[in-house]
């Protein structure tokens, strides 16, 4: 251990990612588990932690793809200690994939299913003392010094006003700047709101291959906008964001795109929920629905998330912290509640940039290190899978 | 703290950072600027004339293009500036207003299988 590097508290797992925290995810494979799946969850305070989704059947092709390798992603995430896969019995998603996931990673799982239990009482009850016996055993674990390079930070904004582009995306992009750097990772999501600014991202891919991925999918974000044959500006930007005074998605994205920082080279651009595997900066294909996003983000490896908002929101997720941070002093005031930093002194010039990001930098440290976020606190753990198609 | 910000030197428009009213002067850098409408904290004011079809820029980069003809001091958003940018309701697409061409590539086809 060098003491001279930033570092936090964390998980170390058999396959030698860390986590952040260490929960025992109940995943219902379908959402005619999901209810089952949430009781469980809540029955295993403080360390359970329930996936409830509106997916798992009626889906084909890349669909139920997308579903199975979400679910799968989360059950083998950093922060998840232990898996109880809870399953009705005839649903699309394999329950023994879900767990493969988790096993794969060396981390203890049960599967449990409605239908053979005989219903849901005898469900809840078997799937308590199983995520209880596992809650017990996470205890037992101890967090240990991590180098800052482990983190893998999700950078998300929502809810943005003028401020966004202004101070807290800004800051956030220092924070970004410095965690390449020091040989960290950070992911960029919600292709929709890079368009506009995806001449400045593929300036700094590392490699040709990757500039070009970077415009094709925002291409293809653009040609299924088009397609739908209706305006965009229904959405993007969004009527707050107006009022905000963002007055074109272009404009959203080129403040949006700060929080990849300045100089981080563009080192991948991956699939929805598919694993961030490099270093450095990688652009995830995800909608700009935040939850969808964020849900993606964190199913690629994201150990802490940081969300920037000018008009505030709630937002979580159920295995991830998630870092709310605001440049507008009205909604520090007004939503207080639901945040953990304001920078608005950036916009006052009571504090400079370097400043906030350097504060902004120790929060991230410390709440990968297990300090509570705003979101933890108040129970926000939304979670949504990304869906191209329809419900068959 | 400054009324409005100009973020970059190629900006055509600048952010205000507090309500501005009708004639409210405001010096910026070597300029004097006049507020020829109420323009809300957050919104942009036109920093010179933009001829309907121009580029308006922030950030140094252009966010859109200018519908009407937009005089110095205007409050500049929705009603004078419009994007093309994923507009399935335009029936031809207008010209990109980005300043890189629109590439005329295949659809992506990112693997999203996990390794095993």
């Amino acid at each position: 251990m060098n003491d001279r590097r930033p570092g936090f508290y964390g998980y170390r797992r058999p396959d030698g990612r860390v986590g952040t925290r260490n929960h025992v995810l109940v995943v219902p494979t379908v959402i005619c588990s999901s209810l089952v799946a949430e009781r469980v969850a809540a029955a295993a305070a403080p360390y359970g932690a329930a996936l409830p989704h509106l997916a798992g059947c009626g889906q084909l092709g890349p669909d139920m793809h997308l579903t199975h390798e979400t679910l799968a992603a989360y059950c083998g995430h950093p922060n998840v200690g232990a898996v109880v896969v809870l399953a009705l019995g005839c649903e699309q998603v394999v329950a023994q994939t879900l767990a493969d996931a988790a096993r794969r990673e060396g981390k203890p799982v049960e599967v449990i299913a409605i239908q053979s239990e005989g219903g849901t009482v005898r469900t809840t009850a078997k799937g308590t003392a199983v995520a209880q016996a596992f809650g017990h055993a996470l205890a037992a674990q101890a967090r240990e010094w991590c180098d800052v390079s482990e983190l893998v930070l999700s950078l998300k904004c929502g809810g943005s006003d003028y401020t966004s582009g202004l101070a807290s995306n800004p800051a956030l992009g220092r924070v970004t700047d410095r965690l390449v750097d020091l040989g960290g990772s950070a992911v960029l999501g919600e292709i929709a709101e890079i368009m506009g600014a995806e001449h400045l991202l593929a300036a700094r891919a590392t490699r040709p291959d990757t500039a070009t991925q970077l415009i094709r999918i925002i291409t293809r974000v653009e040609a299924e906008a088009r397609a739908l044959g209706l305006d965009i500006r229904g959405t993007q930007p969004s009527p707050g964001n107006i009022r905000g005074g963002l007055t074109t998605i272009e404009e959203k994205s080129l403040g949006a795109t700060h929080k990849g920082g300045e100089r981080a080279g563009l080192e991948d651009v991956v699939a929805y929920a598919a694993p961030i595997r490099r270093k450095g900066l990688t652009v995830m294909d995800t909608p700009g629905l935040d939850v969808e996003s964020v849900t993606g983000m964190v199913g690629g490896g994201a150990q802490v998330v940081v969300f920037t908002t000018g008009l505030g929101t709630p937002t979580g997720n159920p295995i991830a912290p998630v870092i709310k941070i605001t440049g507008n002093a009205r909604t520090g005031r007004q939503m207080a509640d639901n945040l953990d930093m304001d920078v608005s002194g950036v916009m006052s010039e009571s504090e400079t940039l370097d400043s906030a990001a350097q504060r902004l930098f120790d929060e991230v440290l410390a709440v990968a290190s297990g300090k509570e976020t705003a979101a933890e606190r108040l129970g926000h753990r939304e979670f949504a899978i990304h869906r191209r198609n329809p419900t068959i | 703290m400054k009324a409005v910000l100009i973020i970059s030197e190629r900006d055509n428009v600048a952010t205000a950072l507090e309500r501005l009213d009708p004639g409210r002067r405001i010096e910026v850098e070597t300029m004097t600027l006049i507020a020829i409408e109420p323009i809300a904290a957050g919104h942009k004011i036109a920093l010179r004339p933009i001829a309907a079809g121009d580029a308006v820029f922030k950030y140094g980069s252009p966010i859109g293009l200018a519908i009407i003809d937009i005089p110095a001091g205007a409050h500049v958003h929705t009603h004078n500036v419009a994007s093309s940018r994923g507009r399935g309701d335009l029936k031809v697409a207008a010209p990109h207003s980005g300043p890189h061409p629109r590439p005329a590539e295949p659809p992506d086809t990112l693997q999203t299988s996990r390794p095993e």
